[in-house]
């Protein structure tokens, strides 16, 4: 996975709440079984109506994504963040994210910035009055930078690590093959095996 | 120290302790796959060089995009085919059980589960299915993960995890008569909200859920993620055991007593403290549908569809204008005035044996409204052999509606069975998201008996509109 220091790019604002995975991409690109490729499945549905704020030319090569709270229910799909990230997208900002989506971004190395609704409704003013306008998104300070909004971002400190470092998850694991293969020796024989 | 359910099985699974701020390894007892979410994930262990650590705690089944007609003829859809085909492919080269079309335990992973006895309490349960939550019914810490997790979990059996807040929602008193799991479920998610469940294991406890059968638990545990909760639980107890017990995969003889043993200590104890509590009056409770387009906006079937200028919050007002225009409803209008052109009945949330019954008890010697379709999907080949022994399949077909093979199907509109644009829906799933069963489609979310009871009048209503 690539590492994540700080990225500055142009905003989109996507002034909806309970953006859910079924949104970001629809049921039928879920059968496909590779992992790229769906750019163009990013919010497929609503693409078909042409003013929805990702036709417009300018966001065309968007990297920063402004939506509402509860953004990434439902489905948990990781092509969501494969489809946001295939489009070009490196960060969300969002005052919530549903636990799972965030998860998955965290393992993709799609940054996940929550802030309050406040400073959503100030990104979304800024980038509505200026569009094409460019945020700046650092992940040591934790800190969103867009024209005189300057504002602080949450992130678990965890993924933030792993992000600032690149690291990815079963590699990490892998270093504790010994404590795994403890834990085995000491599990009940009665628990249940998919096998005969 | 006194501890809930959720953190008894938790520590009981911690491999390595986290340090700081980094997570717990969690062990997993059992790995469900399907076709949808695994292929990356297989191929990301080819692409390494990794094996899958534990086949024998992982099954894979087909359910999300399979036909529901014409099982035994190869599936029409060639993207379709190639899925279950790479899964297929990739169990086989891993060494993964797995239950094809045409085996009897095939059928939605939830259901699966379940059916098999391999859903058992005190375990950890984890599938690349958001509606993982289902199994924990049973007692078992059960949760959606992603692909990528999905991969960690077929190479190490475990997963890097932060412990989850706990969260109690305990309804109190009976639930009046014709009121089901379902409609206990909707209220919830509607007075919690979407977001509600952020972050927290959901324990379900109280008279009313003591009362639910294990089919009715498995209802409410399953859309705690549509309350934005990873997990729901309820404590096992003799509806449990008796439940599993005599199941192929269950505990037998000398075992079942160690695991009878172990089983009754997971309650939670008292004294023990949860990060928040939620309470219900169960005896205020009525039958309960969506209006909206997130499985929070529903409200009681008896009422209006509310206007949004009612609304205090300003994000939840634009939302509930953009789900009524989605939706094309009317501020006002009853509910039960809403005519709907199809009757779903079937998917992880309402696709067991009990929900069959329930429905057919109904329908039994009455006909489909005019121009009404309905559709019957089991929620696995075994439900569908069962319901049919029992001659539900003749209640259905000799109503007027069609009798399937099992499968997800319409709850998410992945296979043929999709709604059309504008078409609208009461249906027995989940989620009523903008185009879920389908592009344009419109769904109200209903339990088995009242989409039962709307499939004869045609509008949305209950067993009581029908005088029973
Ligand atoms: S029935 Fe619906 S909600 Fe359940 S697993 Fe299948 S698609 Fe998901």
């Amino acid at each position: 996975m690539e590492a994540f220091i700080t990225h500055t790019g142009i905003g989109a604002p996507l002034r909806r709440s309970n953006v859910d995975t079924d949104q970001i991409i629809p049921a039928e690109y879920l059968k496909r079984i590779t992992r790229h490729g769906y750019e163009d499945a990013l919010f497929k549905a609503w693409r078909d109506d042409e003013s929805f704020v990702l036709n417009h030319p300018i966001y065309k090569t968007a990297t920063v994504l402004v939506a509402g709270p509860e953004f990434g229910t439902g489905s948990s799909r990781e092509h969501a963040v494969w489809a946001l990230m295939d489009y070009g997208f490196k960060v969300v900002i969002s005052p919530r994210f549903a636990d799972i989506f965030r998860g998955n971004s965290g393992k993709g190395g799609l940054l996940t910035a929550q802030v309050t609704d406040e400073v959503t409704e100030q990104l979304w003013a800024y980038l509505e009055a200026d569009p094409g306008a460019k945020i700046t998104v650092d992940l040591p300070s934790q800190q969103i930078t867009a024209g005189e909004i300057v504002a602080s971002f949450e992130i678990d400190p965890y993924v933030k690590w792993r992000l600032l470092e690149g690291l990815d998850d079963i590699g990490i694991t892998m270093q504790q093959l010994d404590q795994i293969d403890t834990f085995e020796q000491n599990r009940a024989s009665w628990r249940p095996k998919t096998t005969a | 120290m006194a501890k809930t359910l959720s953190e008894k099985v938790w520590d009981a699974h911690v491999v390595a302790e986290g340090e700081g701020n980094s997570p717990d390894l969690l062990y997993v007892d059992l790995h469900l796959v399907h076709e949808v979410t695994s292929p990356q994930a297989f191929d990301g262990l080819r692409t390494a060089g990794r094996k899958v650590r534990r086949p024998d705690l992982t099954v894979a089944t087909e359910d999300h995009n399979v036909p529901t007609l014409n099982i035994d003829k190869p599936i029409a859809d060639p993207i379709s085919r190639a899925q279950v085909e790479a899964l297929r492919k990739n169990c086989d080269e891993f060494g993964v059980p797995r239950y094809s079309l045409g085996h009897a335990e095939q059928g939605i992973v939830h259901v699966v589960g379940p059916q098999t006895g391999l859903t058992q309490p005190g375990m950890t349960i984890v599938c690349g299915d958001s509606h993982t939550s289902t199994h924990g019914a049973f007692g078992a810490l059960a949760f959606g993960i992603g692909t990528s997790e999905v991969e960690h979990v077929l190479a190490t059996q475990t997963l890097p995890l932060k412990k989850f807040k706990t969260m109690a929602v305990t309804v109190n008193n009976k639930l009046p008569d014709g009121v089901t799991a379902k409609d206990l479920i909707l209220t919830i998610i509607a007075k919690i909200g979407t977001g509600g469940g952020q972050g927290y294991v959901l324990e379900y406890r109280g008279e009313a859920v003591r009362n639910l059968s294990m089919e009715g638990r498995m209802t409410m545990c399953n859309m705690s993620i549509e309350g934005g909760a990873r997990a729901g639980m309820i404590a096992p107890d003799e509806t449990t055991f008796a439940y599993i017990e005599g199941r192929d995969r269950a505990p037998k003889g000398k075992d079942w007593e160690k695991a009878l043993e172990y089983w009754r200590t997971l309650p939670t104890d008292d004294g023990a403290t949860f990060d928040h509590e939620v309470i219900l009056d169960a005896a205020t409770l009525s039958p309960f549908v969506t209006w909206g387009t997130n499985p929070g906006q529903g409200v009681p079937l008896s009422a209006a569809v509310p206007d949004p200028a009612q609304f205090s919050d300003p994000v939840e007002r634009t939302a509930a204008e953009r789900a009524l225009q989605y939706m094309d409803l009317q501020p006002g209008t009853k509910l039960k005035d809403v005519f709907v052109d199809t009757v779903f009945l079937g998917s992880c949330t309402n696709g067991r044996i009990e929900d069959l019954r329930a429905a057919a008890e109904i329908i039994k010697g009455k006909k489909l409204a005019n121009n009404l379709k309905m559709i019957v999907v089991p929620g696995s080949a075994r439900v569908r052999l069962q319901a049919e022994a029992e001659g539900l399949d003749q209640v259905f077909l000799g109503a007027g509606a069609e009798w399937r093979s099992a499968g997800c199907s319409m709850c998410l509109g992945m296979n043929p069975d999709k709604l059309s644009r504008g078409e609208r829906a009461a249906s027995t799933s989940n989620r009523n998201f903008e185009g879920r069963q389908g592009p344009g489609g419109r769904t109200h979310l209903v339990s088995p008996q009242v989409a039962a009871a709307t499939a004869i009048l045609g509008h949305l209503a209950e067993p009581k509109d029908l005088g029973m």
